[in-house]
């Protein structure tokens, strides 16, 4: 039996052409025994995510609440380029009429993740413009409802549906004050990677999840209400108290649609 | 000495079998479809034999992970599966995975397997990004051959 010193001693003196040999071999048995596993690897490696950032390796945490404000004094009538960049985004244009349908019918069940909404006093006439949207609710009554536990709240606020476990019931619909989501009636041809779709399961916004997933910054309705030069959208995440969105949320007055629901919704307005 | 002859034998047919399926394995698998990514390669994300067995399992842990977690960079992912054994017909068009001559399609055909990712999940890659849509043969869900994305469509493959 050595004492700890003998063998810090002899570890001192180390064989460096038996480490050499060591290493070389292990070498050789990696390149002869995995040589596709290595060059799979190796060649995904080049191409992380496909482009947009770096895709997510570690679970998504309650660090962070993502969620909007709207100003709706900016948000202007009769534009809807937010619709527009939301469909795109999310494959919503591909959507196609089942063959024989009732139009009106289809318009009504056509899946629309935002919908521009013109509200009006009555009392004074002032008109408001909004999107309208999954307003991600704290405490979400679609998750309360959900028979088989597809509606969720993510860890980071995202109120989503795992359409794995969608049974296509519509409870959450029903349940939804927003009318925020929308059914899937038919088979559904073309679809993107990143926002599958399929007949029998509820969608709804989901806030651009592939996005917060890859470290892009913002949503695809943010980005186009930008462009358009409105900036009523703006996203951001609600707990970090040096985000521009709660900065403005500090500075405008703001509230939650149907606030008398205490659902406290991660989507704030102003202006109305 | 007879008994042991018939072992000798026995053990040298079982190592002469393991040596062509080796060398089967090593000159290409004959069960990837030709022309895509993964004909190119030794093996799949996993062992061959591995994957046979258990791409079902390895998929199925990977969406929770994925829908639930937000977790996109592991190497198990349908999308990769797709990237992969997607295969291109003469005109460069992509064709659909699980199309019955196809990788995914073939396969479950022969096992009698029905199953429903692709109501849900697009059949074939995502456009790459930068790159026009609808060029390069990017068709896209499980539509009809030729079609193509309207314009200005993204982006990052869903993992």
């Amino acid at each position: 039996m050595k004492n700890p010193s003998d063998m810090k001693n002899s570890s001192a003196v180390i064989d460096e052409g038996r480490r050499g040999f060591m290493r070389t071999a292990a070498g050789v048995a990696t390149v002869t025994l995995a040589p596709g596993v290595l060059l799979h690897t190796l060649a995904h490696a080049g191409s992380p995510g496909q482009g947009g950032g770096v895709p997510r390796a570690e679970p998504v945490t309650d660090a962070v609440r993502y969620g909007m404000l709207i100003d709706t004094t900016r948000c202007a009538e009769g534009c809807t380029a937010c619709v527009s960049a939301c469909n795109r985004e999310n494959g919503l244009d591909l959507q196609e009429m089942p063959t024989g349908a009732d139009p009106a019918l289809w318009d009504r069940q056509e899946s629309r993740w935002i919908r521009k909404v013109k509200v009006q006093d009555n009392l004074t006439g002032h008109v408001s413009n909004l999107p309208l949207m999954c307003q991600h609710c704290e405490h979400p009554p679609c998750v309360d409802v959900c028979p088989t536990g597809a509606s969720f709240k993510r860890a980071d606020g995202i109120v989503m549906v795992d359409r794995h476990l969608c049974i296509g019931c519509r409870y959450c619909m029903m349940a939804c004050p927003y009318k925020a989501r929308s059914f899937i009636h038919a088979n559904v041809e073309e679809k993107l990677t990143l926002a599958p779709r399929g007949k029998g399961c509820v969608e709804s916004c989901n806030l651009c999840v592939h996005r917060r997933d890859h470290g892009q910054p913002s949503t695809a309705c943010a980005d186009a209400c930008a462009a358009e030069g409105h900036h009523a959208i703006l996203f951001g995440d609600l707990k970090d108290p040096a985000s521009p969105l709660s900065q403005a949320l500090a500075k405008l007055p703001s509230r939650q649609l149907r606030e008398n629901l205490a659902l406290n919704t991660g989507v704030r307005y102003s202006g109305v | 000495m007879a008994n042991a002859l018939v072992t000798g034998g026995r053990v040298s047919l079982g190592l002469a079998g393991a040596l062509l399926a080796l060398a089967v394995q090593a000159g290409g698998s004959p069960f990837v479809t030709p022309g895509s990514q993964a004909a190119k390669e030794r093996s799949c994300v996993e062992a061959t034999d591995f994957m046979r067995r258990n791409h079902m399992e390895v998929i199925k842990h990977q969406r929770d992970a994925t829908v639930h977690g937000g977790i996109r960079s592991t190497k198990h992912s349908l999308a990769g599966c797709i990237d992969c054994h997607v295969a291109r017909d003469a005109q460069g068009q992509v064709l659909p995975v699980n199309d019955e001559q196809q990788f995914c399609g073939a396969c479950h055909d022969f096992a009698a397997v029905r199953l429903n990712c692709f109501d849900c999940h697009a059949t074939v890659p995502a456009p790459a990004p930068g790159k026009a849509a609808g060029s390069a043969g990017q068709a896209l869900g499980g539509a009809s051959p030729g079609s193509s994305l309207p314009p200005g469509h993204p982006q990052p493959a869903a993992r």
